[in-house]
């Protein structure tokens, strides 16, 4: 019972870190710009398949890394230049609308390039196979691998926004929009790096998450919504927040999934137990955002104060 | 002109009827998946029909000359609705066929036969219209549902397992499926875990598998989410602890080419495999290599039978007369590329079910393998209910 309940945390963390890579990316672009941006799924996808695609074509896993992530954050910047830029006077359903249609473009240029069939992509020889985190716990090294990448990556962005003089007017502008572009600061390129560092991050998930899950188009569009999740527990526009939310959310759906159903079992029947289980779970993360708003209803950590 | 394009149509036509050539082309409203990531499947049966069109000199089946309409419901019950409407109403088509999934299909059969027009499914099987609401002219080539994955349960009882794991994606397809599994598994069930439809990530799931410790595990996951499943369970070390069986969904080609080595030691329960030794799967599994350059998956086999089938109607019939098409489509006079190939009461297939393995072939590639066969002359549970 103790083994199952280690995995199923180590489980729930490594759920966790990919929805924060994700979230982090989604709650900073929209604590800067005020954009909603629909097309972020898109980028996750962006990343998994240049990194797919590269490995498939040179069978080098770090060019296919520094094209997953390289190429994620062009593409965010490009997103940036050639269509946000007209939309952050606009109000936030014009922005969702653009970029919906946004992801729907990249969804069909992806199927015309790549085709519609999955791709494969191979764990590293060096992260295949699995450690024993506790005796009898066998856990897979490319999942301990993304928790690891996950967590250092959130201590990056701390040190970045906390303590750098980007992360200064990345918070100055999140809080201060007005004054910020008042004291002279190049807000636009401020607003294409940030969007670029947004992109990175969701494309970074994007690649982690090729050999685990399926390279597919439409990928990006399962995973949004669980993120939309997180930002929302966590409090739009805030990146610790994102965080906590993230954990937060990846322990209680793997918990849920894990331990509801078998408990059920123990007072129902079978197969009415599985049905349940199933529905609790699936529901159990939506009821957690309602009553997380009911309580605090600007999220967990809001960001402006 | 027109005359001028008629007299030269009726020119080139070789068919053994002269009542076929003067005439418009037959329409045929085919309507299916072929965008988003299920896409491939809705494609492979659309290449197949193509390629039976083709091969008989081009635009013709059973020498009657044919016009394939072709038309994609997005995986979208409502615009699937649409479509038949606008095939059944405006462009008077009396023979709809191409739906992959079994929710699509539930949503427009009942307006296609009640018009009195045929429909052909080329994959989808549902129950809904296997017993009580089977009808004269609604006709199945793949399979009713519950029938393929009983398959996998007798698999898993000729294997020797007497406990299974099962798991399935919550909705009607992932029901039907578990339901057949244990129609026919005699065995124990040790869980039964049905998972979000729309899930990627199984590690939940995994740790529950290894700390219940069955004999043998049987999963059903559409399209991608089945990859990740099969992915995830080689990574989480499985496949070397606890033995998988399932029915053909889980390990089409696309699904083989995506998981990889991982897929080496699987059980598979089908109808039909690539490697069939007679003319008609030699000579199928050729043409389609050479035109599309790719191995076909059994979704366009059953294509490729749904147009044999509907040429050896039209050869006879020689018109889209709906009731004369019917009486001959319940014949199944033609040649099966799974060999034999009978109707049941219910218009769904009588069929043999073979076990197949995925091995590795000399240049490193993966192939599948039919290593035997689990049941002979199968039918369904349904049919019994079906008077018609």
């Amino acid at each position: 019972m103790l083994n199952l309940a280690v995995e199923q945390a180590l489980n729930g963390l490594q759920l966790g870190v990919t929805l924060f890579l994700l979230a982090a990316g989604l709650t900073l672009i929209f604590g800067i710009m005020g954009v909603i941006n629909i097309a972020h799924g898109s980028l996750y996808m962006i990343g998994a398949f240049f990194c797919a695609a590269t490995l498939a074509a040179t069978k080098s896993f770090l060019l296919a890394l520094l094209a997953g992530i390289g190429g994620a954050a062009l593409a965010g910047m490009l997103m940036e230049m050639l269509v946000m830029r007209r939309l952050y006077a606009r109000d936030h359903l014009d922005q969702v609308l653009a970029t919906f249609g946004l992801s729907l473009c990249v969804n069909e240029a992806f199927s015309i390039v790549f085709g519609q069939r999955p791709l494969y992509v191979d764990i590293p020889p060096w992260l295949a196979g699995s450690v024993e985190v506790v005796a009898g716990v066998p856990y897979p090294t490319y999942r301990l691998a993304i928790v690891v990448v996950g967590l250092l990556v959130a201590l990056g962005l701390y040190l970045l926004i906390s303590h750098t003089r980007i992360g200064m007017l990345v918070r100055a502008g999140s809080t201060h929009r007005d004054m910020v572009r008042a004291l002279g600061v190049d807000v636009r390129l401020l607003y294409t790096l940030v969007f670029g560092l947004g992109a990175l991050l969701a494309g970074l998930a994007g690649l982690m998450a090729g050999p685990v899950y399926t390279v597919q188009v439409g990928m990006g569009e399962q995973i949004l919504i669980l993120t939309f999740v997180v930002v929302v527990i966590g409090g739009l526009g805030s990146i610790r927040g994102a965080f906590l939310a993230a954990m937060i959310v990846g322990l209680v759906d793997t918990a849920l999934r894990a331990f509801v159903p078998p408990w059920l079992k123990t007072f129902m029947e079978a197969s009415a137990a599985d049905a349940l289980g199933g529905g609790l779970s699936s529901l159990g993360i939506y009821l957690l955002m309602a009553l997380v708003l009911l309580v605090k209803p600007r999220g967990l950590l809001p960001a402006h104060g | 002109m027109i005359l001028a394009r008629t007299l030269f149509s009726a020119a080139l036509a070789v068919g053994p009827l002269s009542l076929a050539h003067a005439q418009a082309p037959v329409k045929i409203g085919f309507v299916s998946t072929l965008s988003g990531p299920a896409g491939y499947l809705g494609q492979d049966i659309r290449d197949a029909f193509l390629l039976a069109m083709e091969r008989e000199g081009g635009n013709r089946l059973g020498g009657v000359p044919v016009q394939l309409v072709v038309e994609d419901d997005g995986l979208k019950p409502g615009a699937a609705k649409q479509i038949v409407d606008r095939f059944l109403k405006t462009e008077r088509i009396r023979v709809v066929t191409g739906v992959v999934f079994s929710h699509l299909a539930v949503s427009i059969v009942p307006d296609v036969v009640d018009t009195g027009a045929l429909f052909l499914s080329p994959n989808a099987g549902p129950s809904n219209f296997a017993g009580k609401e089977c009808h004269k002219n609604y006709f199945v080539y793949s399979w009713q549902n519950d029938a393929l994955h009983e398959s996998a349960g007798a698999l898993a009882n000729n294997l020797g397992y007497k406990n299974a794991f099962v798991l399935a994606a919550n909705y009607q397809a992932g029901k039907d499926a578990v339901a057949g599994f244990k129609r026919l598994f005699k065995g124990k069930i040790v869980e039964e875990v049905y998972t979000k439809l729309d899930q990627t990530d199984f590690a939940a799931e995994m740790a529950r598998i290894r700390a219940a410790k069955p004999d043998v595990v049987y999963q059903f996951h559409p399209g991608g989410t089945g990859i990740a499943f099969l992915k995830q369970y080689a990574q989480a070390g499985l496949n070397a602890q606890i033995p998988m069986v399932g029915a053909e969904p889980m390990l089409d080609v696309a699904t083989l080419r995506a998981v990889g080595d991982t897929a080496l030691g699987l059980n598979v329960g089908v109808k039909w495999n690539t490697d069939f030794d007679n003319p008609e799967s030699r000579d199928f599994v050729a043409a389609f290599q050479k035109k599309y350059n790719r191995v076909p998956s059994y979704y366009a086999g059953q294509g490729w039978d749904t147009a044999q089938a509907l040429a050896a109607a039209l050869r006879v019939v020689g018109s889209d007369n709906p009731d004369k098409l019917a009486a001959e489509l319940r014949k199944a006079n033609f040649k099966s590329i799974r060999g034999p190939f009978r109707f049941g009461p219910n218009q769904h297939p009588v069929q043999d079910w073979y076990q197949v393995q995925p091995v590795k072939n000399a240049d490193g590639s993966l192939s599948l393998k039919t290593v035997g066969k689990i049941l002979a002359g199968h039918g369904d549970a349904f049919s019994k209910d079906c008077k018609l």
